[in-house]
């Protein structure tokens, strides 16, 4: 009878197990997936903004904006996640001045974490590859007739594959973000708990099976990342 | 078709005036050219033209309206009504047909299927459609930027040395394209060239611009067998001297510093002789051919134009030769500023005017 029951007790421990580590994978595609789908929509079209400015304009000027502009987003792109999930911690807190929204401790605190996070790469790696595409580019595409408007989507359509290197390897940084989502989800169980969170939770706790089960999880996904990434540059440099 | 006026043309780039004060008109239908060296302004003229560059000052009229470049809206629609084919080849990264076919889609136009296989016919591309522009050599891949400037039926085409970085084969299909469309369409052509004997079967007027300053305006007979040569022509391997005939039947040119340059015609006094340099031979050594002429000289400058390189070679301290030749003899030689080189060419390449 014992027997019955604690071989009960362990399939339903492996059936919970199995469960949570898809919960928690699932949670954590979810967010830094949807972090990084509205940052694509927020930064893409400012990076080419960005990008196609080098166009335009005097030189000497153009050039100091230049650099003024690419050391503000490479600094937001460096940005400490600890230090993104404090200050969205404190506008999003009960006192705080968005805490009325009730965001603290949910999947939504941690997208828009990670979307502090991921706009500025998005930025910064679209403006350069948007910026990498030559002048002529833009001049042919006015000459055969296109607006303004038409030849920024061709620059843009030319440097694709850097516009979607910036996606990827913002979705990499947000994946494997562990310090921002942790102060403003609040690493629930069930709830807010994604694979980075769960590692140091479960590892503080001596939980070590479900620890490197989340580990493997994670480092396929980075894998699978840095493979899409270097087919992209191969790819690419090919062309 | 379209009929261009240039009024007192002005531009200024960063304080350095490329264009000074150019005045001309091209007719409907006329095919027109500008003849000068590298930096004369020609692109820049050009571009002006096709509205992607604003002048300090000045005016440009199409069809008796002055152009307002502050307007987008114009700029967009006069655009559409003008082809250019610029020196340096650009193509955008897809295949010939959504290359050619872009024009056409900007437009809004649907069914550009057709329009874009008889221009690649044209151009003597059937079968490309499929292929990534990027792929093709130096050669196909100004005859697909032809393609793209002509499958919209402009009014007037704009050419910036078509035939510069291409080989022979090439250049005549894309002269025989472009004389094709302005005899058949009498399309408005205006086309810049650092090459002469392309001028004389092409053009109905040519222009010398140097400098910034248009020199010279008349047709090719005017301007080349004019009777007061001395005005300085600013091109490659333009000469004056004064003939004489040999006992051989052949001219003998001196044209100054003790230089004779030997030549296939028979004229007396003074005239005004022309090299194609891609006629050019040039050696490391000192060439035993059956070419009339041979000179020694030092390389004073290096232009790399894409596949082709363009070397200026000083013979005897004080007279220039622009030389073609191909990058991968150019490296093969292991040439260099202040290399010593031979040139040679044959009599019959030397043209008179």
């Amino acid at each position: 009878m014992g027997l019955k029951v604690s071989g009960g007790v362990c399939i339903l421990y492996e059936g919970i197990f199995w469960e949570e580590v898809l919960n928690i994978t699932l949670l954590s595609l979810k967010v830094s997936g949807l972090a990084t789908l509205i940052g694509a929509l927020i930064g893409i079209p400012i990076g080419t903004f960005l990008g196609l400015r080098r166009f335009k304009g005097k030189r000497t000027i153009m050039r100091f904006v230049d650099v003024i502009m690419k050391t503000i987003v490479n600094t937001f792109m460096g940005l400490p996640p600890v230090v993104v999930g404090l200050i969205v911690y404190l506008l999003l807190t009960a006192s705080g001045p968005l805490g009325w929204l009730g965001l603290l401790y949910t999947p939504m605190a941690m997208i828009i974490t990670q979307l502090i996070i991921v706009i500025p790469i998005i930025i910064g790696i679209t403006m350069s590859a948007v910026g990498s595409i030559e002048k002529s580019i833009r001049e042919k595409a006015l000459s055969l007739g296109a607006t303004e408007t038409q030849a920024a989507l061709l620059v843009l359509r030319e440097a694709r594959m850097g516009v979607l290197s910036s996606i990827i390897a913002a979705f990499g940084a947000a994946i494997s973000e562990v310090g921002g989502i942790m102060i403003t989800g609040g690493n629930i169980r069930w709830w807010t708990r994604t694979l980075t969170t769960a590692i140091v939770i479960e590892t503080e706790l001596g939980n070590f099976t479900m620890a490197l089960t989340l580990g493997a999880i994670l480092l396929t996904i980075a894998f699978i990342i840095n493979l899409a990434l270097t087919i992209i540059q191969v790819k690419g440099a090919r062309e | 078709m379209l009929k261009v006026e240039v009024k007192n043309l002005f531009k200024e780039y960063s304080g350095r005036q490329v264009l000074k004060g150019i005045t001309f008109s091209v007719q409907k239908g006329e095919f027109f050219v500008l003849l000068g060296p590298n930096g004369s302004g020609k692109t820049t003229l050009l571009k002006i033209l096709d509205l992607l560059e604003e002048p300090t000052s000045g005016e440009v009229w199409l069809n008796g309206e002055p152009v307002d470049y502050s307007s987008s809206k114009e700029r967009v629609m006069l655009r559409r009504r003008i082809g250019m084919v610029f020196q340096q080849t650009v193509l955008f990264n897809m295949s010939v047909l959504d290359n050619v076919a872009y024009p056409l889609k900007v437009r809004g136009e649907r069914n550009f299927e057709q329009k874009v296989k008889s221009v690649l016919e044209l151009v003597q591309l059937k079968g490309f459609e499929r292929k990534n522009a990027l792929t093709l050599s130096g050669g196909e891949a100004q005859r697909v930027a032809i393609a793209q400037a002509l499958v919209t039926e402009p009014e007037l085409l704009l050419l910036d040395e078509p035939t510069a970085n291409l080989d022979p084969k090439n250049a005549s299909i894309v002269e025989e394209v472009i004389s094709h469309i302005n005899r058949e369409k009498e399309i408005t052509i205006i086309m810049t060239t650092h090459n002469v004997s392309q001028v004389e079967n092409l053009a109905d007027r040519v222009a010398i611009l140097d400098g910034g300053r248009m020199e010279l305006l008349g047709t090719f007979q005017e301007i080349f067998r004019s009777p007061s040569p001395n005005k300085n022509l600013a091109m490659d391997n333009i000469f004056h001297g004064v003939s004489r005939i040999t006992n051989e039947g052949t001219s003998i040119i001196d044209i100054g510093d003790g230089m004779h340059i030997e030549a296939a015609f028979k004229r007396v006094g003074n005239v005004t002789i022309h090299v194609p340099p891609e006629d050019i031979i040039l050696s490391k050594y000192p060439l035993i051919s059956s070419a009339r002429n041979t000179f020694e000289g030092t390389i004073t400058q290096i232009t790399d134009i894409g596949h082709i390189v363009r070397l200026r070679v000083k013979v005897m301290s004080s007279k220039d030769f622009i030389v073609q030749v191909t990058k991968r003899s150019f490296n093969e030689m292991q040439l260099n500023i202040g290399s010593k080189v031979y040139i040679a060419f044959k009599a019959s390449s030397v043209q008179a005017n």
